[in-house]
């Protein structure tokens, strides 16, 4: 295998990439972050909608999220800017991240006469810390080091055939290989999650599974709705998917076969090897969003129907499974895998190039969505704001 | 030769067309472990869309990857066309719960 190169941060964690993040406190602050990213070169801001007047279980998915993002071994070093007077403490969140080792600073717009003054002051510093981390050096890594997110957004019938399946290979190398894997979507387990369960390394992490999964069922239950309306959706139904647990038994496939280690709650750091589940939403951005707030480096993403969306902080990988869609898609897709689908490739094939473009893009190759800036981002609500 | 359709797993009932198959066509494929299975088809099936390979009655269970994704709310016969107006999901289904 080739050799790997990234940047080992001081807490032992391992990046592959050196981002400067932005991170505003609040939806006040995110006008500020983003033009402070936008003038300087190797910043990245993650502009939201959160991070006031939110109760309880939203607050703390708010504050673990910009501080997992902080904390990412694909960030470098962070500015944190606030308002002031938001939910979030703009200073917490700098002093949470800075348990990592890497430089972190925070500016607080109330205390900096507005936006003017505050993005001045801002980009002069981020100007200075981006130069900082221009002097880094990449060393070299090992594949265990990684930690691969698998995600899988329009679907459609061939994503359970061809693209899941491959991206199910890979998987399993980077398990193989003592990597960590994590698996996400608790939405896209109903109807799969008995199948999971029984890969559990124990009966605790099995009962969580199902656990996750139920709760879900009867969040769509309790609010009287049925799951159809929004699951499978249209584009999947036009797919050729018919119910939600087709769509599921397809969508496991991505993790590959290894045991499942446990079950984190969305955001929440993991710290193990091996395969792991999150428990996110089945909308693609903020589940991306819960596993690179966990540490994932990197993220392969599947698709059927074809998808542009990409991440601020890490390379995503785009596989497809409908060598059609590859062709109407092509500004967007890394690797087509339709070949399974037509019988020209095996899964095994194509899971070994997805594998060696996850390498390349590991040593620092654009994938299409970074190359594009798609830096979509999202953070996952539970309730309205009060 | 081709590949026309395919079949997940040798308990499944259903397979996925990987070409548009026109009504009346003969699709011929691999069981994994079983052989193989002929099925004229009674319907258009377009790419990635299923189709039944076996009769399934009324309320039967529908079977892809060896698992169970959903009811039959009408007989399907041998070759018809299966999708969301012949099939239900039995999970989620708050819908269900209104009134109970």
């Amino acid at each position: 295998m080739e050799k790997l190169y990234g940047y080992r941060r001081p807490d032992g964690k391992v990046g592959i990439r050196n981002h400067l993040l932005i991170i505003p406190a609040s939806v006040c602050a995110s006008h500020v972050a983003q033009n402070i990213a936008n003038a300087v070169n190797g910043a990245v801001a993650i502009p939201n909608q959160q991070g006031c007047c939110e109760l309880g279980p939203d607050f703390d998915v708010t504050h673990r999220v910009l501080v997992g993002f902080g904390k990412n071994p694909n960030v470098g070093a962070v500015l944190v800017v606030g308002l002031g007077c938001e939910g979030i403490s703009t200073r917490q969140v700098a002093e949470e991240i800075a348990e990592s080792g890497k430089r972190v600073e925070y500016l607080i717009i109330q205390e900096n006469e507005g936006t003017i003054n505050t993005e001045a002051k801002g980009i002069k510093l981020a100007r200075e810390m981006a130069s900082q981390l221009s002097l880094m050096q990449k060393e070299e890594i090992d594949i265990s080091d990684i930690m691969l997110a698998v995600e899988c957004g329009g679907s459609d019938t061939t994503s359970g055939l061809a693209a899941n399946p491959a991206a199910g290979y890979v998987s399993d190398r980077v398990v193989e290989l003592g990597g960590t894997v994590v698996l996400s979507e608790t939405t896209e387990f109903i109807g799969a999650e008995h199948l999971l369960a029984e890969r559990a390394v124990s009966q605790e992490v099995a009962d969580d599974i199902i656990r996750i999964v139920r709760d879900v069922e009867n969040k769509a239950k309790s609010i009287g709705v049925d799951l159809r309306e929004g699951q499978p959706t249209p584009g999947n139904i036009q797919g050729g998917l018919t119910t939600i647990e087709e769509k599921s038994l397809g969508c496991i496939f991505k993790a590959g076969t290894s045991p499942i280690q446990g079950v984190k709650e969305y955001a929440e750091i993991i710290d193990g090897k091996g395969l792991y589940i999150m428990d996110t939403p089945g909308q693609d951005i903020e589940s991306i969003t819960g596993m690179l707030a966990g540490g994932a480096t990197v993220v392969i993403f599947t698709t059927g129907r074809g998808t542009p969306t990409g991440s601020p902080i890490a390379p995503v990988i785009k596989v497809i499974g409908n060598s059609e869609n590859y062709k109407k898609m092509k500004d967007n897709i890394d690797i087509n895998a339709g070949t399974i689908v037509e019988g020209k490739e095996t899964v095994a094939d194509v899971g070994e190039r997805i594998f060696k473009e996850m390498l390349e893009v590991i040593n620092g190759k654009f994938t299409k969505a970074e190359a594009l800036n798609h830096r979509e981002f999202g953070i996952y609500k539970l309730s309205s704001t009060f | 030769m081709l590949k026309l359709a395919v079949v997940t797993h040798e308990r499944d009932n259903v397979a996925t067309a990987v070409r548009d198959l026109k009504k009346g066509q003969v699709v011929l494929m691999d069981i994994q472990g079983k052989g193989q299975v002929e099925v004229s088809l009674k319907e258009d099936i377009p790419f990635g869309h299923k189709f039944a390979i076996q009769e399934i009655k009324e309320n039967q269970e529908l079977i892809k990857y060896g698992e169970v994704i959903g009811h039959a709310t009408l007989d399907i016969a041998v070759g018809a066309y299966v999708h969301v107006h012949n099939v239900v999901s039995e999970r989620g289904r708050g819908d269900l719960e209104v009134g109970k």
